[in-house]
C-alpha cells in the first residue's frame, strides 16, 4: 500500500500529461495524414493558446475567456495553413517544412515581442484547478478530468471521421491526396477543416496542460510539441487512436522516469523511444504499410 | 577564362578580403558591431555551408546541426582550459577529471573529430530513415546529447549544467575567417569530387543512384559524418567566439536558424550560404536593432510598435516572405564566382553596345 500511495501520483501525473499530449498529438497526426506535413508551428500555436487565455482573463470573466481563446487559437491555425501551407502546395516537401519552421520562427518572436520576454501566470481556471484527494494523494482537479475529457473528444472525434461527410472526405485525401481531388473532393476545405480540428483540440490541451504548469513562456511550446509529434510517429503517424495510445504511454512513462530521479532523461526518453520504433517499425504501433514508388 | 586563371583570380580575391579585414581591423575601434558580425558570421558560414553539404548537395533533410555543434564546443572547452584555472570553473566537482590543457588548433579539430564519431553511430540506425523521418529523429538526437550533456552525474567532465568559461578564445577577426576559410575551401574540394557528384545524384534520384552503382549507405554515412565534423569544428569556434559556454545554449531554434540561413542562401549554393548567413547575423545583431528603440522618430512622427523585441518580428516576417515568395533563396543552386560575375558584367556591357548599334542604325 504504501509503494502504491507513493507512485500514485506519479502515475496520475503520467495519464493526466499523456491525455495532454494526446490532444496536440491528434492535431500533427491528422495533417501529416493529409498534407505529409510535420507541422512544427503546432506546438507553437498552443503555446499562443495559453498566452491568448493569460491575457484575456485579465479583461473578462472566465466563462467568456476560455471559448474567446478557443476562437482565436482556431483562426490562428486555419490563418496560419491559409497564409503558409496552402501556396506550397505542389512544392516539394522539404519546402512547406521549411515553411513551418518559418512560421515556428516567427510565432516564438512574435510571443517575445508581446511578453517582453517575462514567463507569464497562467490563470486559475475555477474548478478545474481545484484540489482533490484521491487514495490518499492529493492533486489538483485536472488530473482527474484530462483523461475522461481526451477520451470523449476522442470518441467524438472518431465518430466525426467515421460517419460525416467531411469525415470521409479527410479519410479519402489522407488516403489518396490527387484523386480525392479528382472525385470532386474540395481538397482546400478538407485541409483547413482538418487544421481547424487540430488547433481546437490543443487549444483545450493548453488549457489543461498549463493549469499545471507555473507559467507561460514563448519557447514552452516546443516540447510538449515535439513530445506529441513522437506520441504521433509511436502510435503510427495517420492513426488517432495511435496517436492517442502513444501519448499516454509517453506520459506514464516520462512521469516514472521523473518519480525515480532522473528527471534529466525524461526528455531524452521519449526521443530514444522515438528512434527504437522508427528503426524496428517506422510504420509505428498502428500505421499502415507504405510501399516506396518509384 | 582557363583554369591557371581562375586561381589566379580566386587566390588573389581571398588575399584582398584578408588584407582588407586587416586593414579594417587597424583602424575601426575593436568595439564596433561589424566585427561582432564578421566573426559570428564566419562561424555561422562554416555550420551553415556544412548543414548545406547535407541538405542541399545530399538531400539528407539532418536538423542535428545544434548537437553536433554542442560536442564540438564542448569538446574544445574541456580540452583547452588550464589546468590552473580548472578548480575555480569545476567548483562543484573537484576540479573535474582531465587535468591537462591541449592546443588550441588541435582541441578545434579533436573537438570535430568527436562529433563526427558521433555522427557515425548516430548515423547507423538513423540514415536508413526517409525524409522527414531522419529530420525529426536528428532533431531528436540533438536534444538527447543536450540533456546528457546536463546530468550532474556528468558533472566532472562537462560541469554539469554549468558554464565552461576561461578557456582560449580569438581577438583578431581574421581568425575564425581563416578557420572557416580552410574548412568551407575542404567541403568546395568534396563537392567538387567524384565523391561529390555521387552525393548530388543521390540527391536527385536516390533509385536510380543505386542502379548506376553508387553505395547509398556509404555514401549517405560519408556525407553524414564529414558534415557533422564540421559542424564540430565550428562548435569550437562558437565556443571561442562567446568565452563560456553552455549546454542549454544549443537549443533546436539553433538548428532552426541555421537551416534558415540555408534556405535563404539557396538550397545547393555553398557561397550563397555563406553571403546569408552574413546577412542573417547582420540584420539580426546589427541593422535592424533600431527597431528595438522606443523612442524612435522619423522628423517628429513617433513610430508606434517599436519596442524589445520588435525587430526579431520583423525579422521573421521578412524570412517568411522569402520562405514563401522566394524560394530558391539568393543563389539558388548557382555559385559566386569571378567568372559568373564577368559574364553578368560581358552580357551588361553587350547589351548596350548591340543597343547602341541600334540606335545608330535607325538614326
Amino acid at each position: 500500500m504504501d509503494f502504491v500511495t507513493r507512485n500514485l501520483p506519479y502515475l496520475m501525473a503520467g495519464i493526466s500529461v499523456g491525455g495532454q499530449y494526446a490532444l496536440i498529438a491528434i492535431g500533427y497526426t491528422m495533417v501529416y495524414g493529409i498534407l505529409r506535413l510535420i507541422n512544427f508551428a503546432h506546438g507553437d500555436i498552443f503555446m499562443a493558446a495559453g498566452l491568448i487565455l493569460v491575457y484575456s482573463a485579465t479583461v473578462m470573466p472566465m466563462y467568456i475567456a476560455i471559448p474567446l481563446m478557443i476562437i482565436l487559437t482556431v483562426l490562428i491555425g486555419f490563418i496560419v495553413e491559409r497564409v503558409a501551407y496552402k501556396p506550397l502546395r505542389s512544392a516539394p516537401r522539404m519546402s512547406i517544412m521549411i515553411s513551418a519552421i518559418g512560421v515556428s520562427y516567427l510565432l516564438q518572436n512574435l510571443a517575445l515581442y508581446v511578453t517582453g520576454g517575462l514567463s507569464q501566470q497562467y490563470p486559475a481556471i475555477p474548478w478545474i484547478s481545484d484540489t482533490v484527494t484521491i487514495f490518499g494523494s492529493t492533486t489538483k482537479r485536472v488530473t482527474v478530468i484530462t483523461p475522461v475529457l481526451t477520451l470523449v473528444l476522442v470518441v467524438l472525434l472518431v465518430l466525426l471521421i467515421k460517419y460525416t461527410k467531411i469525415g470521409m472526405a479527410m479519410r479519402a485525401a489522407s488516403r489518396d491526396f490527387e484523386t480525392s481531388q479528382l472525385m470532386g473532393i474540395k481538397i482546400n476545405s478538407v485541409v483547413s477543416m482538418t487544421f481547424i480540428i487540430g488547433t481546437f483540440l490543443a487549444a483545450i490541451g493548453s488549457a489543461l496542460f498549463f493549469t499545471n504548469y507555473t507559467g507561460v513562456t514563448p519557447t514552452v511550446g516546443a516540447m510538449p510539441g515535439l513530445k506529441a509529434f513522437v506520441a504521433a510517429v509511436f502510435g503510427g503517424i495517420g492513426s488517432i487512436p495511435g496517436a492517442v495510445i502513444g501519448a499516454f504511454i509517453i506520459g506514464i512513462c516520462e512521469n516514472i522516469i521523473k518519480g525515480v530521479g532522473l528527471t534529466t532523461f525524461s526528455d531524452a526518453f521519449t526521443f530514444a523511444l522515438l528512434i527504437i520504433i522508427l528503426i524496428i517499425k517506422p510504420t509505428g504501433l498502428f500505421g499502415e504499410k507504405e510501399a516506396d514508388k518509384v | 577564362m582557363n583554369k591557371k586563371n581562375k586561381l589566379i583570380w580566386n587566390v588573389s580575391l581571398i588575399v584582398a578580403l584578408l588584407v582588407l579585414l586587416f586593414v579594417l581591423e587597424q583602424v575601426m575601434p575593436s568595439g564596433s558591431m561589424l566585427f561582432t558580425v564578421l566573426k559570428k558570421g564566419a562561424i555561422y558560414a562554416l555550420v551553415a555551408v556544412s548543414m548545406n553539404l547535407l541538405n542541399g548537395f545530399t538531400g539528407l533533410f539532418s536538423l542535428g546541426q545544434a548537437g553536433f555543434m554542442l560536442l564540438g564546443a564542448y569538446t574544445y572547452a574541456i580540452l583547452t582550459i588550464p589546468p590552473e584555472s580548472r578548480a575555480s570553473v569545476y567548483q562543484y566537482y573537484d576540479g573535474g577529471i582531465i587535468q591537462f590543457a591541449i592546443p588550441v588548433p588541435l582541441a578545434l579539430i579533436a573537438g570535430g573529430l568527436i562529433a563526427a564519431g558521433f555522427a557515425f553511430l548516430i548515423g547507423l540506425p538513423v540514415l536508413r530513415l526517409k525524409s522527414d523521418y531522419l529530420a525529426i529523429a536528428t532533431l531528436g538526437f540533438a536534444e538527447i546529447i543536450r540533456a546528457v550533456f546536463q546530468w550532474d552525474k556528468l558533472g566532472p567532465l562537462t560541469n554539469g549544467s554549468n558554464l565552461l568559461r576561461s578557456f582560449p578564445t580569438f581577438q583578431s577577426v581574421l581568425y575564425p575567417f581563416i578557420v572557416s576559410g580552410i574548412c568551407i575551401a575542404l567541403i568546395v574540394m568534396l563537392i567538387n569530387s567524384t565523391y561529390g557528384r555521387a552525393f548530388k545524384a543521390i540527391r536527385d534520384d536516390e533509385i536510380a543512384a543505386e542502379a548506376m552503382g553508387i553505395n547509398l549507405a556509404h555514401h549517405k554515412r560519408l556525407a553524414f559524418v564529414i558534415s557533422s565534423f564540421f559542424a564540430g569544428v565550428s562548435g569550437g569556434l562558437l565556443a571561442m567566439y562567446q568565452t563560456t559556454i553552455q549546454a542549454s545554449m544549443f537549443k533546436s531554434a539553433m538548428t532552426y536558424e541555421i537551416l534558415l540561413i540555408v534556405v535563404i542562401g539557396g538550397i545547393g549554393s555553398v557561397t550563397g550560404s555563406c553571403i546569408s548567413s552574413f546577412l542573417f547575423i547582420a540584420c539580426s545583431e546589427w541593422w535592424l536593432r533600431f527597431l528595438d528603440n522606443e523612442n524612435f522618430y522619423i522628423g517628429s512622427f513617433h513610430v508606434p510598435l517599436l519596442r524589445a523585441g520588435f525587430r526579431k518580428v520583423v525579422f521573421a516576417v521578412v524570412i517568411m516572405a522569402m520562405v514563401l515568395f522566394y524560394r530558391q533563396g539568393i543563389m539558388g543552386t548557382k555559385e559566386f564566382s569571378v567568372e559568373a560575375l564577368q559574364n553578368l558584367f560581358r552580357k551588361i556591357f553587350l547589351r548596350k553596345s548591340v543597343k547602341k548599334a541600334g540606335d545608330t542604325h535607325e538614326s
